[in-house]
């Protein structure tokens, strides 16, 4: 983990690069994290790949309801070399939850955007193929959104077949 | 409606390989049309090692693309883990990768730990080495089992299963369950292990190497299985980077990442081991490090069996771990923090925690945010199995259709942890 005076360095330099890249920064218990603007998202995890953080980890979603930004996409960077992690988060608006996406990047944030597709509702811009890839492909709603109860589906019988998913049509 | 239908026609567009099916010889003559056949594999299928289903499309009998399909179990745990208590969840996550539970509940444990700010005694830390290792070679040995009975090769089925049920019994002996355990614990592990333990342990560990010996003795030198793996499907380090591969994927193409190494949790650097790294990232390789591992894991479990401290198994902050049961009949404290743990059990203060361990298949990464409640806000675990299986495309592009059968099982992937 880059300590804290390492985490305020690669802010600042971020900074410098890409104004107004870096809103904030914390240090909790050993983990680095940035938190950027969603929208340089790209640039921001370009340059910390080319600084050494080459390796894409982790790539997930989190919701911080009721607090706004409600969406969270997390990725969790590697320096294989100084083994050193930081976390980059980029916090959107769930009415406006578009992120740029990263596969150009990193081709094995595919399966990982399209996860957090599936569980948040957050849109990957310029992702190839963003389809649901855990839930059925005509599930409606998000299930990973604190919203989303436990249980809010109907246990299917014969009686009530027709709202199962894939038998409306 | 439309979202469905929508779907199938992107569906039926996706499995189109960017190959052309008509490709010129020399000259530029056409002189064979070759079409394009698309066929599903799975979900069930014995091949595919759980319920995986592959659009794969040939080219007679090349296969020029593939798209796993996934999802078909996933039972939404993380989602689960959002309601239960801290301690709760650990039998949960343990289904997730249905053959590495240690690792599962030890990734989230060390996140909630971390988050606490709690020390786990040394002795906790070598008990949780043990059984660690102990369940690397059991997944390792189902791996084997299963991937040889895929090449063709029955009998070693047999032979792996057996030292399997082995650790089975061990497992059992130390916790009173085969699978699933539950023996990891925030804080430490559930119990100590129990007289005899250590004995049949060392049996254990005297017969292992020999075991493995004979594995190698069977496949090494049998020429279907040399064919079948020495060359075939491989793939660079660079483009395993890329994809996110970790695991003894990554080190069969040279790359010796290992995090017992890198950055050892749980003790790890106490203990003198090698890590297994290939050389040309082919099937052999993948197959040949995670065999080497057996070894590696022996001489482990050994060490932390030899040096395994004195002291407590389980931290003594009675606000996190049960009390012990005595203590129950003669202390009134003891009694209130039972009560406490047991109803509503501990909080976390808020933060959020990536806890990255070295598994059989590469990086557990568990995420933990806690909002300072008993419950966890949100657990997401970074398995290697979903990141991994994102490499089979690349690796079976433009090879048989056989070899990607070959491949998928050295990839090992299970599908419990792809779809959690």
């Amino acid at each position: 983990m880059p300590d804290a005076t390492g985490l305020e360095l690669i802010a600042h330099e971020l900074r410098d690069a890409h104004a107004d890249s870096v809103i904030d920064t914390s240090f909790y218990r050993g983990r680095a994290e940035l938190r950027i603007d969603p929208a340089q998202n790209k640039q921001v995890l370009t340059f910390l790949r080319d600084r050494g953080y080459s390796f894409l980890a982790s790539l997930h979603g989190v919701d911080y309801y009721p607090e706004e930004p409600r969406l969270g996409v997390l990725y969790e960077l590697l320096d294989m070399k100084e083994v050193d992690r930081i976390s980059v988060k980029a916090r959107v608006l769930i009415d406006n939850a578009h992120v740029p996406s990263v596969v150009e990047l990193w081709p094995g944030a595919d399966f990982p955007e399209r996860e957090t597709y599936d569980m948040f509702g957050v849109m990957f811009d310029g992702h190839p193929d963003l389809r649901r890839i855990l839930m059925p492909e005509d599930y409606e709603g998000f299930p990973q959104r604190r919203d989303f109860p436990v249980g809010g589906e109907p246990v299917l019988f014969t009686f009530n077949e027709e709202q199962s998913y894939g038998k409306f049509q | 409606m439309t979202t469905s239908s929508d779907y199938r026609r992107r569906e039926e567009s996706v499995t189109m390989s960017t190959e052309p099916a008509i490709r010129p010889d020399a000259e530029g003559e056409v002189a064979e049309t070759h079409e394009l056949l698309t066929l599903n594999i799975g979900p069930h299928h014995p091949a595919t090692h759980g319920v995986l289903r592959l659009i794969a499309t040939l080219e007679g009998e090349v296969v020029r693309d593939i798209r796993p399909v996934i999802g078909y179990v996933h039972t939404g745990i993380e989602k689960t883990c959002e309601d239960k208590s801290y301690w709760k969840v650990i039998p949960v996550i343990e289904r997730m990768d249905y053959l590495a539970y240690y690792f599962n509940a030890m990734a989230y444990c060390g996140a909630v730990e971390t988050l606490l700010g709690l020390e786990v005694p040394p002795r906790a830390q070598y008990l949780r080495v043990i059984h660690l290792e102990l369940n690397r070679i059991m997944s390792h040995l189902v791996w084997l089992g299963t991937s040889a009975l895929d090449l063709g090769a029955m009998s070693m089925f047999w032979y792996c299963f057996r030292e399997r049920e082995t650790v089975l019994d061990l497992f059992e002996m130390s916790s009173g369950a085969r699978m699933h355990t539950r023996y990891i614990q925030v804080g430490g592990v559930m119990e100590d292990i129990p007289a005899g333990f250590a004995a049949r342990l060392t049996k254990f560990l005297d017969e292992m190497p020999t075991r493995a010996d004979q594995y190698a003795d069977l496949l090494e030198k049998n020429e279907i299985l040399l064919s079948r793996l020495r060359g075939v499907c491989p793939l660079d380090e660079a483009t395993l980077l890329g994809l996110g591969v970790t695991g003894p994927l990554l080190r069969a193409a040279g790359n010796p990442w290992d995090l017992r190494k890198a950055a050892p949790y749980s003790s790890y650097d106490h203990f003198d081991f090698k890590i297994p790294v290939g050389t040309h990232g082919d099937n052999y390789d993948r197959f040949r490090v995670r065999h080497a591992e057996l070894y590696e894991s022996v001489k482990i479990i050994r060490q932390a069996l030899d040096g395994l401290p004195e002291g407590p198994h389980i931290t003594t902050d009675r606000k996190v771990a049960l009390p012990p049961r005595h203590e129950l009949a003669t202390s009134m404290e003891a009694l209130i923090h039972h009560f406490k743990l047991v109803t509503e059990g501990f909080r976390v203060p808020p933060g959020e925690c990536y806890y990255p361990i070295e598994g059989p298949r590469g990086e557990y990464g568990c995420f933990v945010r806690a909002d300072g409640s008993a419950k966890p806000a949100r657990v997401h675990m970074r398995d290697p199995s979903f990141v991994n299986l994102q490499a089979t495309a690349p690796m079976v592009k433009d090879s048989y259709i056989a070899d990607l059968i070959a491949t998928l099982a050295m990839v090992d992937p299970v599908l419990g942890g792809v779809d959690r």
